[in-house]
């Protein structure tokens, strides 16, 4: 359980950060009239830091099945996976489609809509192509007899594939939202959220990616 | 500076056009709390339901042809399951934390309207899916509530074939919408703040349920990946807890799976959700008690501070359930104390409730009758709680009957008085009538003297030794005849608060209708929800412009003031001017 | 003001429930008396502090409940108060926890050279296994567990060969000896509690776990299962017998070694068809029962169930219950197959003999015995075939008169009441659940669908 509680302190730190400011040794009977926060709310959009949330509760996920991974996998019948080559190539690709995103983001702040445009089809397609790519190292290991009930191993690696390949089908169902927008002709400023909110989501998934996938490498 | 109204500028509110989107799909959060809780309410009433069945067996064993081993195991499961996530959860922060975080907080609704609705309506799915297991052969999982593997998964488990997936499926489903709830609780909190409302000056109903809802968010995911492991062992076969055994005299394929691993990742689920239950308790009791006492909460800061040491620590004493579980025991050293340190903020809280009481003006109304007995129950369940978290007490005691007791009367009876208290003290407000106080009386006595003759006895049961989750005694070398005689006035004892439930349930569906006209705050309460300008309040809560928050959330008989209470959004000058005029 | 009194008497009302109840601890039999010592201390200080606050809360609630014209006291916080408060309950926490801490350590750490005695849970019975002369137990593995091989021991592994395996539900120790317990279990959890030593473990498929003490006076203990371990939970009994030294090593020394066990004399049918001339009088020439002699179908039922019964019978854990008129006929029948030979002959010509499904003479409601059944299939199987694991016998196609009559047998404790039928003692159990003659003819209706 180290990985998680390392995770929990690293959210307890985001707490106390958050908490210090906001003078919680304040005698608050003392103080009367329409006093504001003490820290200015900055403009964070809400979107945003309901997506922030959000994230915190994804990392929780995977922080516990990591720990789960590294308990199961002190165990004696730990037979771990080959790493499949597809992987490297699979990670470049998110990698670029979270580039992609990066531009789309960028794009909407110079108001180029046509710069949005391509760049999302581009980010949109290059995350197909990862899922699809997961899909065949699913098959390549189904072929070469690493079936999911023969070892831990196994079962770990098709579960956190299938668990990471879930949240980036759900991002694209937003995405699919967002560029429909882009495409019936919202203006720059009416997206720049939505597309932001899209490229953390995938810049985090990328990272947790690396993660995992270092975690497969190094085990 | 101009301050941006952070509360107005969030969305613009969803208008509602028929009966079906104001009623049934509807996004206002106070029309969400109450679905959440009749729901909510209703699920635990069939719980409420399975524990006399239970009771009948243990009271009265050789007598109802109806309750088999297998049906009790089943009772066993559900009612606690059903009982901790699917009524205490969704009532406190579904319900509670819907109902009062806007209006609390001075905000329109919950920042995301939709995503709150559909978080009902998930919720409602989870629990559909869970009763689908009382009609599916086999029925419902008996693998008990912590539905331990491998037990859970085995032929010998009633329910083994179907009950424990549809379980597992219902669990997944409840986080999922919890997930939804939780991020509206929070980033409300975090954003809609009306003018004025700093954290210091939050209800401490608000910031336990923060907290709680906190905890939730990242807690469930443990629930969620045990559960999801474990559907994997039951349909592919994989052996993430199963390791290689026996079962009905055949070796099984699984091999070299750690069934203390669940046991970890469910209690690092399964404490969290005891404070899960029990913050949200303990702010609203405290406003309840601050309210009826006409005084100010005693020690506001170090309430808040205890809170959120509470919320801490609470992640990292999992693994005081597992004491005799077989996990390494020098654990043992660690989880002890860490578990006797949670103590401490806990009996700081007590103390400040006794002494919010002391010197107070104390109303003994309905509400108030029901958050002091929670007061005096909750003494007692923490109190026992000191034997079991103490690793080397908890060894004769622990999977006894002194558990059992234990964990009803901090976690079953102290939150359910709290579940009272709140109903009564917030009904006036939700339905805009008063309850019939008469019936109110009838319920508290019942329930309160009912649930402690009940519980304190069965404490003695564990000192004997009688293990829990027993479907019959039998004889034994050490337990003592009239032990049979306590577990039948044990079970009296429990069918008479059975059926004072159903007082409670007439007086609300007969005031709801019939009730006297309650004012918009009867109770002369300081909190924003009291000062809505509609009661009930209307969609939107707050008419044209939101409240402006003057002061923290307990002025209660300030010295000089006209009234023996300042609305949080009353002005210096309103407040004193007149006073002083006395 | 009532609430206030309610308080007080409520109070005062569990401190003399407290003291008056006659329920409390067992008398120990162990040396762990400093976990009762544990548990006075945090008993006392707990118990001080309930009513300290209470009658405080009480007195508060009489003091300063409403009345005309009074008003609250304004005093947001007293932060010495506060700090005051804390550090009490701080030195009150500390004073539970050290004392809990120091006695942990000393269940924690077993003494050196501590005997250590292995015991398995299954569902739902009990078994041990003690080291043998070399003081190391063989190893075990899972995959091996099987009807010859129910210990799952490892035939290659040396250590073993002289374990002694005791497939009984009681075990015997020797007092004043300190014991290291090795917990392990066949398949799900469970936990080994011996109310009167006080200390208890789970036992985890797939690990090992221990727990020590030492017995201090003899006697015979309970074993109770104390972890949910499916529906036969609350069944799953043995015994601990705790002997001088003499005396346990007799007992130990009536027990096989892993290696004796694998020696297998070959069954006799033909000397078994010749002691079965007595057995054919009432059962019939082939085994097929006579409900007029009140004797049941024999052919189809296992082995080492008939095994276990003949023995039973002989040791008189059967048939002696002065209510068991036909029992009490059938022991010295049994008495007559003279050693373990003799019953394994008989066996194997019984087992030769045709199977044919018995009568079904029993009416009931099946679709209603069926629910019943849910029970019982965690044995007997859903098909009622029976399980060597559970020591269920079969139930399908056998003389379902005598089935209904064992079943009153149980429950009126004329069967399943010996000390030494144990396994019959969890079926008096289990067959409590079927609480009249009624769920008794559905439940055995249902079996005869079967």
């Amino acid at each position: 359980m180290i990985v998680t509680l390392a995770f929990l302190v690293v959210v307890a730190i985001i707490v106390v950060w958050w908490l210090l400011p906001q003078n919680l040794t304040a005698k608050p009977w003392l103080a009367h009239g329409p006093i504001e926060d003490p820290r200015p709310e900055r403009d964070f959009a809400t979107a945003k830091i309901g997506l922030w949330v959000f994230l915190a509760v994804v990392s929780s996920v995977f922080a516990l099945f990591v720990s789960a991974y590294s308990i199961r996998m002190e165990l004696a019948d730990w037979n771990p996976l080959p790493d499949p080559k597809l992987l490297w190539i699979n990670t470049g690709v998110l990698l670029l489609s979270s580039a992609a995103f990066q531009r789309a983001r960028n794009a909407t702040q110079r108001e180029q809509l046509h710069g949005v445009r391509t760049s999302l089809i581009a980010a949109g397609i290059l995350t197909f192509a990862f899922l699809a790519g997961q899909l065949l190292v699913w098959r390549q290991l189904n072929a070469s007899g690493y079936f999911i009930y023969a070892n831990p191993a196994n079962a770990f690696f098709y579960l956190i594939t299938a668990l990471h390949g879930l949240h980036l089908l759900g991002g694209l169902w937003v995405w699919s939202r967002t560029t429909y927008k882009v495409f019936s002709g919202a203006e720059a400023s009416k997206i720049a959220l939505s597309v932001e909110l899209c490229t953390i989501y995938w810049h985090y998934l990328l990272l947790v990616w690396l993660a995992l996938f270092g975690l497969l490498l190094s085990t | 500076m101009e301050h941006i109204a952070i509360a107005d500028q969030v969305h613009e509110l969803h208008h509602p056009k028929s009966w079906f989107t104001t009623y049934i799909w509807s996004q206002d959060h106070k029309v969400i709390a109450v679905q959440y809780t009749i729901t909510a309410v209703s699920v635990g009433l069939v719980a409420l339901g399975m524990s006399l069945l239970m009771r009948l067996q243990l009271g009265f064993p050789d007598t109802f042809s109806f309750i088999a081993p297998y049906e009790y195991y089943q009772y066993v499961t559900m009612h606690g399951m059903i009982m901790v996530i699917y009524l205490l959860t969704a009532l406190f922060l579904g319900g509670f934390g819907n109902y009062l975080i806007p209006l609390m907080l001075g905000a329109r609704d919950m920042v995301f309207p939709y995503l709150n609705m559909l978080s009902f309506w998930v919720y409602l799915l989870a629990v559909i899916v869970l009763m689908a297991s009382f009609f599916i052969p086999g029925g419902p999982t008996g693998a008990g509530w912590t539905l331990y593997p491998p037990q859970a998964i085995l032929a010998g488990t009633p329910g083994a074939d179907g009950g424990i997936f549809l379980m597992l499926v219902s669990l997944a489903i409840f986080i999922i919408a919890f997930t939804m709830g939780g991020l509206n609780y929070v980033v409300t909190v975090l954003q809609a703040r009306t003018r004025g409302m700093t954290l210091m000056r939050m209800p401490l109903t608000i910031w336990a349920i923060f907290t709680a809802t906190v905890l939730g968010l990242l807690a469930f995911p443990a629930l969620f990946v045990s559960a999801v492991m474990m559907s994997l062992d039951m349909k592919l076969g994989t052996s993430f807890f199963m390791p290689a055994i026996l079962s009905m005299g055949e070796t099984l394929d699984h091999d070299g799976g750690s069934p203390i691993l669940f046991q970890h990742l469910f209690w690092f689920f399964g404490h969290p959700e005891v404070y899960i239950v029990a913050l949200p308790a303990f702010g609203l009791v405290s406003d309840v008690l601050s309210c009826h006492a006409r005084k100010s909460i005693f020690g506001y800061r170090m309430m808040v501070w205890a809170i959120l040491a509470i919320g801490g620590i609470s992640f990292v004493v999992w693994a005081h359930h597992m004491y005799v579980s077989g996990m390494n025991p020098y654990f043992g050293f660690f989880f002890a104390t860490t578990t006797l340190i949670i103590a401490i903020p806990t009996a700081i809280k007590v103390y400040n409730w006794v002494l919010t009481l002391w010197r107070g003006n104390i109303h003994l109304t309905v509400p108030m009758l029901f958050a002091i007995a929670f007061i005096f129950t909750f003494i007692h369940g923490g109190l026992t709680g000191l034997f079991l978290g103490n690793v080397i007490v908890d060894v004769p005691l622990s999977d006894t009957y002194f558990v059992v007791a234990h964990f009803h009367m901090v976690m079953g009876v102290s939150p359910v008085l709290v579940v009272f208290a709140a109903l009564y003290h917030w009904f006036p407000k939700i339905t805009g009538k008063m309850f019939n106080k008469t019936l109110g009386m009838i319920h508290f006595w019942l329930t309160f003297l009912g649930t402690y003759a009940i519980y304190l006895p069965m404490h003695y049961l564990g000192f004997l030794g009688v293990p829990r989750r027993y479907y019959a005694l039998g004889s034994t070398d050490f337990i003592p005849e009239s032990a049979q005689t306590l577990n039948a006035g044990i079970t009296v004892a429990a069918l008479i608060v059975g059926t004072a439930q159903l007082v409670f349930i007439v007086n609300m569906i007969w005031s709801m209708s019939k009730g006297k006209k309650a004012g918009s705050n009867p109770w002369g309460a300081t909190t924003l929800e009291w000062q809505t300008p509609d009661t009930p309040p209307k969609h939107g809560n707050w008419g044209p412009t939101l409240p402006v928050v003057h002061r923290w959330a307990y002025d209660y008989s300030v010295p000089g003031a006209k009234r023996d209470f300042i609305p949080q959004n009353e002005p210096e000058e309103d407040a004193s001017a007149s006073g002083n005029r006395d | 003001m009532v609430l206030a009194v309610v308080l007080a008497l409520l109070v005062i009302g569990s401190v003399i429930f407290h003291f008056w109840s006659p329920w409390w601890f067992t008398p120990i039999a162990s040396n762990w008396g400093s976990i009762d010592d544990t548990v006075e201390i945090t008993f006392w200080i707990t118990g001080i502090v309930f009513v300290a606050i209470n009658l405080f809360l009480a007195y508060a609630v009489f003091r300063y409940r409403k009345k005309k014209g009074s008003k609250a006291h304004y005093e947001p916080e007293n932060t010495k108060l506060e700090i005051w408060l804390t550090v009490i309950t701080t030195v009150g926490v500390v004073i539970l926890l050290a004392p809990g801490l120091i006695v942990w350590a000393k269940f924690v750490n077993v003494p050196e050279g501590t005997a250590e005695v292995e015991v398995i849970g299954q569902q739902w019975h009990w078994s041990y296994r003690f080291p043998g002369v070399d003081g190391e137990f063989g190893t075990i593995d899972p995959k091996l567990y099987s009807f010859d091989n129910p210990f799952g021991m490892n035939p290659d592994d040396p250590n073993g060969q002289d374990d002694i395996l005791v497939s009984s539900q009681e075990v015997h120790l020797p007092v004043d000896e300190p014991v290291k317990i090795l917990l392990r279990s066949k398949d799900v959890l469970h936990n080994f509690t011996v109310a009167q030593f006080r200390v208890k473990m789970d036992m985890v498929p797939g690990l090992v776990t221990y727990m020590w003490f030492t017995p201090t006076r003899t006697g015979t203990f309970d074993v109770l299962c104390e972890e949910l371990c499916g529906v036969a939970h609350y069944a799953m009994r043995g015994r601990v017998v705790v002997d001088e030294a003499d005396a346990f090593q007799t007992w130990l020394s009536g027990h096989p070694t892993y290696a004796e066990t694998l020696i297998k004399i070959p069954a006799d049918v033909h000397a078994g068809q010749a002691l079965y001339a007595v057995c054919s009088a009432c059962h019939g020439p082939d085994g097929g029962g006579n409900a007029a002699l009140n004797a049941p179908k024999l052919a189809g039922q296992h082995a080492w169930y008939l095994e276990r019964q003949l023995n039973n019978y002989k040791a008189g854990a059967r048939g002696t219950h002065e209510d068991d008129v036909f029992g009490r006929q059938m022991a010295p029948m049994a008495a007559t197959l003279v050693d373990d030979a003799a019953i394994a002959n008989v066996i194997a010509y019984i087992d030769t003999l045709p199977d044919d499904a018995a009568p079904a003479t029993v009416t009931g409601d099946a679709k209603r015995g069926k629910k019943l059944y849910r029970t019982c299939a965690a044995c007997h199987a859903p098909d009622a075939r029976g399980i060597w694991s559970q020591k269920a016998p079969r139930l399908a196609g056998m003389s379902d008169w005598y089935m209904s009559n064992q079943i009153k047998n149980f429950k009126q404790g004329i069967r399943g009441t010996h000390l030494k039928d144990t396994y019959g003692g969890q079926m008096a159990l289990m067959a409590r659940m079927l609480r009249n003659e009624q769920d008794i003819n559905d439940v055995i209706a249902y079996i005869n669908t079967l």
